[in-house]
């Protein structure tokens, strides 16, 4: 067994603002099945940071359990990380972020571990708008466990064994949408295109961001008559439209004929831009997106892209009006600030 | 652009750079491997029959595979795999090979050839026909055989008993050697009964400066290096004044400056009119030069010598600045500071060398071009005569070993092509064989992790023994450890990266996986267009893309060669084996297969 990554790399690789080349934000390399998405998922994650100069040692990687949650260590390795119970990802993120506003929280999930054993934790992630990032790595199956089907798999999806499946799907971006999330975007693993830009813009925005990631499974849900293999996904893919994330201090370079392109500042001053394919869908109003993912689905279209987006999004910290230093930067004096304090309070109370 | 033609195996040939640098072809990862498995008899023999002489070439080779090594091109800090010192090793550590070698018959097939010169080039002309059953006849007017490489490179870069033993492989073979014997007259040759003639005189002469004020009084202690070198070697000069001059900036001013050392120059300066940089000794010549306290003074032009009482004591030199224009073509221009004399007891001539053809009549249909060079076929290395044939130095002037040898094989084809009422333009096709090297899941037959060892250095004698002795090697050689260590740097640039687009499932894995962003899933293009917007723009143009046919999504794979690992973790990630490592051996083919 090899499992060595070569520690060359290429002598003209680019540096961002950091200096840092995109091998620094590579980690071990990948131990899931070859031909994995979840592997392009993660080498997405890799891209999207390099290029918007993320500093590792702020990023904070946390997930469940399943073949998704395992795909932080072949990520971001100079980041922090915390592998945690299986469902208990959401939990174990919006503590973290309450503890700590500065970080940027990344969590990774799978269909099991979101749609299934987690499926209240995640509802209540996106009810309290943690500020993070949430990856699904959405197989349809657990391959963990040799390829069950999950909580997410069509009905009439049918799995490498034979079996069809009967059971109604969870649509995780139909209920981030019902239960108020802020971002919401579906994309796959098999899509760099699409899908970088996204988790660009999901990071850089305030709140609660969600990307369902179509990530086939070579092993277990690749067959023909799945619903979620490359090919499957491929001819069935209908995108919102053309995606492009702009950070802050970079001029627009991309030009779209006037009227059909969208632009959406962010609260950091980047901002997204879209160029729509479909008329009829509007990403900034919640109901349209709501209608067009049901319009989709019954013409058995896969809508992909970036579904709804608030800019106004008001996060945990925003809403609960928790303090501006991470938990772990308060001195005594700020956590106890004495008698005077005291006082000013006890008489406001009078 | 269209799908890579990878049928045609110059292909995945020019991707094994070291093995499509050298001038024989000789298939680099292969001997390599052997000898990181200490299998060193066998690498010897990948060696052997591909350039005939590995222990004189493993120390004394131009090694034009370095600098192509793929490994140099890595990052600025990498170096080149040791490539030439570890033939050396394979020749060290070698057992017996006399069971190896080809079989000559005792039955002669009745055709005669005549070789000219007992030279590198002659040598592989006998190496390759008289396992066929052709009758040798050589010449050479040294008495003993070896051409340049007894002659010209001292003793302590190439001992005499790494030459003998190679040269006997030869010898050998049933040739019939005629030493001290010096052809005066081609006619002749051609007159007797010889099916064919093959030309291997070397470029004998080297060049002098008669022109310059003082040549002439100064005679008896003005030297030619080459002749100098060789008067050396046969034992006719032993020694040298203490204040010795080099002019040159080859590698042949570098043998004469350090063979002076060795025979009493206490005081030995290389001087030469280019800047350092331009010279055409090899980096690792001039290293060891300046390591034995020998100054290297450029951008010096000779003026004169200087003869008080009939003696040289010295010589004067303008001293000068390179100026280069668009086109890189260089001038020199006179700094018109004073001449700058220095004081010497001798000057040895290093500044170049000629091929000189006075033996060969000119009405025997041989044609000669401007330059007084015979017109030779670059392929089949046939002159304007069909039964003459030349090789080596004497081809196309001065080169190297490695070059000769290259020449030598391709005559020889030749030479039993016209011999069997063959048209000689028609070549045999290389041998080439394509074989997967996978044993199991990320398992493969070669050893696949890529090494982070710097490049070994090969040890060295003493400066003070070395000095003392001139048949003392200098170079020590690897030693088994080292020699793995070393070979593991390898790349195995011959395990080639074979796509099969049928079974591409588009997953991305390859290219997520791939350590130096080689390849990329493109909308098909121009090659211009394409190389830029690949997954890393493929800027190094000397580097060709390997390109599918279009796969479902309307997409190629393109991969650019440039900086391949060959670690095979594509093939590893692939989940359908559309990617798979396959071993590529390219032969040329030699006399026995025309």
């Amino acid at each position: 067994m090899t499992y060595l990554r070569p520690a060359f790399a290429h002598p003209d690789l680019p540096r961002n603002e950091l200096g840092y080349t995109r091998k620094d934000y590579e980690s071990a390399l990948s131990t899931l099945c070859a031909g994995c998405g979840h592997d392009s998922i993660s080498a997405a994650v890799v891209q999207a940071c390099h290029e918007t100069s993320i500093e590792p040692h702020k990023v904070a990687k946390v997930s469940g359990i399943g073949c998704s949650s395992k795909t932080p260590t072949y990520f971001l390795g100079n980041s922090h990380g915390f592998n945690s119970v299986h469902g208990r990802m959401p939990s174990v993120a919006t503590g973290a972020a309450a503890a700590n506003r500065e970080l940027t929280y990344i969590g990774v999930s799978g269909d099991g571990d979101s749609a299934s054993i987690g499926i209240g934790q995640f509802a209540h992630a996106v009810r309290r708008n943690v500020n993070m990032l949430y990856l699904v790595e959405n197989n349809g199956c657990y391959g963990l466990t040799k390829g069950q089907d999950s909580a997410t798999a069509e009905v009439g999806s049918r799995s490498k064994a034979g079996s069809v499946n009967q059971l109604a799907p969870i649509d995780l971006v139909s209920m981030a949408l019902e239960l108020g999330a802020g971002f919401v975007a579906r994309s796959f693993s098999g899509d760099k295109a699409q899908l970088v830009p996204l988790i660009k813009a999901a990071i850089a925005h305030r709140g609660f961001a969600l990307i369902d990631v179509i990530s086939p499974c070579v092993t277990f849900n690749n067959n023909p008559g799945s619903t979620k293999s490359y090919d499957y996904v491929r001819e069935h893919m209908n995108t919102t439209g053309h995606f492009d994330f702009v950070p802050m201090h970079q001029e627009i370079t991309a030009q779209y004929p006037p009227g059909s392109s969208k632009e959406v500042t962010l609260h950091d001053g980047s901002s997204v831009h879209l160029h729509k394919l479909d008329d009829t869908i509007d990403p900034l109003d919640r109901r349209s997106a709501l209608h067009a993912l049901q319009e989709y689905k019954a013409s058995g279209k896969i809508l992909t892209g970036l579904i709804f987006m608030d800019e106004d999004s008001q996060d945990m910290h925003q809403v609960m009006n928790t303090c501006n230093k991470p938990l772990n930067q308060l001195t005594q004096s700020d956590l106890c600030p004495g008698n005077r304090v005291l006082q000013d309070i006890n008489d406001s109370l009078r | 652009m269209k799908p890579t033609e990878t049928k045609d195996p110059e292909f995945y040939h020019r991707v094994v750079d070291c093995q499509y640098a050298c001038p024989a072809h000789t298939p680099v990862p292969e001997y390599i491997r052997l000898i990181a498995a200490r299998q060193y008899t066998e690498a010897y023999m990948v060696n052997w029959e591909s350039n005939v002489f590995p222990g004189i070439l493993g120390r004394t080779c131009d090694r034009p595979c370095e600098p192509a090594c793929r490994r140099g091109r890595l990052s600025e800090q990498e170096e080149a795999v040791a490539i030439c010192r570890l033939k050396r090793v394979a020749a060290d550590h070698k057992g017996d090979i006399r069971q190896f070698m080809p079989k000559v018959p005792r039955e002669k097939n009745g055709k005669k050839v005549a070789l000219i010169g007992a030279g590198p080039a002659s040598l592989t002309v006998v190496r390759d026909l008289a396992p066929l059953g052709y009758e040798l006849d050589m010449f050479d007017e040294q008495a003993a055989g070896g051409g340049f490489m007894r002659s010209q490179i001292p003793a302590f870069r190439l001992p005499e008993e790494v030459l003998e033993e190679e040269l006997g492989y030869i010898l050998d073979m049933g040739v019939s050697s005629h030493f001290n014997h010096r052809v005066t007259s081609l006619r002749y040759i051609l007159e007797c009964d010889y099916d064919a003639v093959f030309v291997g005189s070397g470029a004998p002469r080297g060049r002098d400066l008669p022109d310059l004020p003082g040549r002439q009084p100064g005679a008896g202690n003005i030297h030619i290096g080459i002749d100098w070198l060789a008067s050396v070697a046969f034992g006719h000069i032993r020694s040298i004044g203490p204040g010795v001059l080099v002019l040159g900036g080859g590698n042949t001013a570098m043998d004469c400056c350090r063979t002076s050392r060795r025979i009493g120059g206490d005081n030995v300066k290389v001087v030469v009119r280019s800047p350092f940089k331009d010279m055409k000794a090899s980096a690792w010549e001039k290293d060891d030069a300046m390591a034995e306290d020998i100054p290297i003074i450029d951008n010096h032009v000779p003026l004169s010598f200087v003869v008080e009482n009939g003696k040289l004591v010295g010589m004067t030199f303008d001293r000068v600045e390179a100026f280069y224009d668009a086109a890189g073509k260089r001038t020199l221009v006179s700094t018109g500071e004073a001449p700058v004399l220095f004081e010497c007891t001798d000057v040895i001539i290093a500044i170049g060398q000629e091929n000189a053809f006075p033996w060969i009549e000119r009405d025997l249909d041989i044609s000669f071009d401007q330059w007084d060079m015979p017109k030779i076929d670059p392929v089949t290395f046939q002159s304007t005569n069909p039964r003459v044939f030349f090789g080596g130095d004497a081809a196309f002037g001065p080169e190297n070993i490695i070059t000769a040898v290259a020449h030598g094989h391709q005559a020889a084809v030749s030479i039993n092509l016209l011999c069997s009422g063959k048209p000689v333009a028609e070549r045999p096709p290389p041998r080439v064989t394509l074989v997967s090297q996978k044993m199991g899941m990320h398992e493969w037959i070669y050893d696949s992790p890529v090494s982070d060892d710097k490049r070994f250095a090969v040890p060295h004698a003493s400066k003070e023994k070395a000095l003392q002795d001139r048949l003392l090697e200098v170079e020590l050689g690897f030693d088994a450890t080292q020699a793995f260590y070393e070979a593991q740097r390898c790349l195995n640039c011959d395990a080639q990266t074979v796509f099969t687009e049928t079974r591409c499932i588009e997953c991305d894995a390859c290219v997520d996986v791939c350590p130096t962003d080689c390849l990329t899933f493109a909308v098909n293009d121009e090659e211009n267009a394409l190389r830029p917007r690949l997954t890393m723009a493929a800027n190094n143009r000397e580097q060709p893309l390997y390109v599918s046919a279009e796969l479902p999504t309307r997409r190629v794979m393109v991969k650019d060669e440039n900086i391949c690992l060959h670690c095979g973790l594509c093939a590893e990630r692939c989940p359908t084996a559309a990617w798979d490592m396959q071993k590529f051996l390219y032969n040329v083919s030699l006399a026995e297969l025309s």
